[in-house]
């Protein structure tokens, strides 16, 4: 108390120097923020803000500035017939729009449930210490490091009905009894969909996951040895809450991004009604069927969905975003 | 004597799952450079291990067509797209992370919020820029539309980064009257390197990576980047695919983006986890 008071009094001059350094240090921060600022409205404020008001009218891709606004009418419209029936059009009554928002929740779901869970497995055992451990650790990064485009042509070139490797093993095996066209046919095209993006984003997942496991301090590990705690009861008692919030970001993370899945499905099954995503559908209105206000308020519908669920993970989540204290 | 055989059970386990998790990730990879190296009808004949060495399908991606100029192209893009978003991103973070202002948390939640922006939400807004900026079909339109994702990222990172560093590396700075200026590029970047270039790094194999505004943003063979030109890598009819030259084409690129996630093994991790932004 009295140290504070004495010091206040010694150093009256100190607040005003300090406010004046304050005072350049925020108008310098302001100049240093506007380039990025500027770049970011140019690339994503702007566009977006396009490509929501083409939605709202009937702009064709080979005149861009000749559209007409239209209102909801790409989203729902209707019209009376004379015998008194109401006919809907629109993207909100059209079934390949509802096939493709099927497929994206689909995918999303079941690859990060599967990505969870096959990460948590690697990142246990990356976690254990034994000969080798760096060796693995590389391994599971290729998958990582590999090109979306290129691995799913190396994994279409395996999945491949006549001369692919995987029906060669499986038949060997005994798992399957005659070749199957795993991404032509559509009963497998999703699940080939499925092996893939699992495949390439497990390490990822499995690297966060490591990454919140090595916080959880030994101790508490050898704490429960010395008391008898049957491992797989220390897993779900004492493991798991403790690397739920580093893996409750990853999920998210990786949920957000599998909702807007594109290059993978665009390459391996092209053409796939059992797969096709929002993404995908969008793009193909846009620029190759010439539906390009149709495939603006796809791509619209997509960013509100994505946007909904950003803000409740901010919201949920309560993301850090005061910056430390200086 | 059965403790024993119960414990060596386990290690066999543990052991086998190991072996399991290091061949399902490698696997793929082997396969791709197995077949790169076979020709003729070697090539549908399936083998698990090397039968023939020949390089007629790298001689035949690198002399027909226009793969090395697409090497060449997406080189440049991801190059010029990551000096243009660690420049901005230097001089932001330093504003992000080591200035107290109002709206601070705000321009944070935007920057995070568009990182995790859908791409084919601006697709068509940006369809209409790049056009009206006459850069369409160039690489500027690629180095323009991936700053969308470059920027927030290494935004993101580079502010978290520098959070952490003590407040007394800046006083004795501060306390000689240098300019905010002077305390980022004589101060901040000497100790920033490994931060710029984990950031770099992975905003360049992002950039590397991109397929969507590649394929949309590009029309001709040769200014298209790899990803697309080996997405669209066909034979001389529709049904003949020419496996060998995309095995090859896609071990070429590969390549050295495997020995440099390798090289920089720990840095990238620690980067991933720390930015755990996108992957």
């Amino acid at each position: 108390m009295t140290a504070e008071a004495t010091a206040g009094t010694v150093v009256r001059t100190q607040p005003q120097i300090q406010s004046e350094l304050m005072k350049s240090r925020v108008a310098a921060a302001m100049w240093f923020l506007v380039p990025m600022l500027v770049a970011l409205a140019i690339v994503a404020g702007w566009p977006l803000l396009r490509t929501i008001y083409f939605s709202l009218t009937n702009t064709s891709l080979n005149n861009l500035y000749g559209g007409d606004f239209v209102g909801f009418k790409n989203y729902l419209s209707w019209t009376t017939l004379k015998s008194g029936r109401t006919v809907f059009s629109g993207l909100l009554v059209d079934p390949a729009w509802w096939n493709a928002v099927g497929n994206t929740l689909r995918f999303a779901v079941i690859s990060v449930t599967l990505e969870t869970v096959i990460g948590m497995i690697v990142a246990l055992v990356l976690n254990a210490e034994f000969k080798g451990r760096g060796i693995v650790r590389a391994a599971i990064l290729i998958p990582w490091a590999i090109p979306t485009i290129v691995s799913a042509k190396m994994w279409s070139w395996m999945l491949n009905d006549q001369f692919g490797i995987i029906n060669d093993l499986f038949l060997n095996l005994g798992i399957i009894s005659q070749k199957v066209a795993w991404t032509a046919t559509a009963d497998t095209a999703m699940t080939a969909v499925l092996i893939v993006d699992i495949w390439k984003t497990t390490p990822f997942m499995a690297l966060l996951i490591l990454a919140g496991l090595q916080m959880v301090p030994k101790d508490v590990y050898e704490a429960a040895k010395i008391d008898g705690v049957h491992p797989v009861k220390v897993f779900f008692k004492v493991t798991l809450p403790l690397v739920r919030p580093a893996v409750m970001v990853a999920v998210i993370f990786r949920l957000l991004d599998a909702m807007r899945i594109f290059d993978l499905i665009y390459v391996l099954t092209p053409n796939s009604k059992a797969t096709k995503t929002m993404s995908v559908i969008s793009r193909e209105n846009l620029f190759d069927f010439d539906k390009f206000a149709y495939g603006s308020a796809q791509s619209t519908l997509l960013f509100l969905m994505i946007a909904v669920m950003t803000g409740l993970y901010i919201w949920l989540g309560k993301v850090r975003f005061d910056g430390g204290d200086r | 004597m059965t403790m024993d055989l119960w414990a060596i059970t386990k290690r066999v386990a543990f052991y086998a799952l190991v072996l399991f998790i290091v061949v399902v990730a490698v696997f793929p990879f082997y396969y791709a450079i197995l077949t790169s190296f076979k020709s003729g009808t070697d090539l549908f004949r399936v083998s698990y291990w090397p039968t023939s060495f020949s390089l007629d399908n790298y001689a035949a991606v690198l002399n027909v067509g226009d793969f090395p100029r697409n090497v060449l192209n997406s080189i440049f893009v991801a190059s010029v797209t990551v000096l243009l978003a660690l420049f901005l991103a230097v001089t932001a973070s330093f504003a992000l992370s080591r200035v107290r202002f109002r709206g601070r948390g705000l321009i944070l939640m935007t920057i995070l919020a568009v990182s995790m922006f859908p791409q084919i939400a601006v697709l068509a807004g940006l369809f209409e820029v790049i056009r009206f900026l006459g850069i369409y079909n160039t690489p500027w339109a690629l180095i323009f539309s991936y700053t969308i994702f470059t920027l927030p990222f290494t935004v993101w990172v580079l502010t978290t980064f520098m959070r952490d560093l003590p407040i007394e590396i800046e006083e004795a700075a501060i306390v000689d009257g240098a300019t905010p200026w002077v305390i980022i590029t004589r101060v901040f970047m000497p100790l920033m390197w490994p931060a710029l270039v984990t950031t770099g790094l992975l905003a360049f194999i992002g950039a590397w990576n991109e397929f969507l505004f590649a394929l949309t943003f590009t029309s001709s063979n040769a200014t298209r980047t790899v990803p697309v030109a080996i997405a669209l890598l066909s034979g001389g009819t529709q049904h003949e695919i020419p496996w060998g030259a995309i095995m090859a084409a896609s071990v070429i690129v590969t390549v050295p983006l495997v020995i440099l996630v390798l090289v920089f093994q720990r840095k990238i991790i620690s980067g991933l986890t720390a930015g755990g932004v996108k992957g």
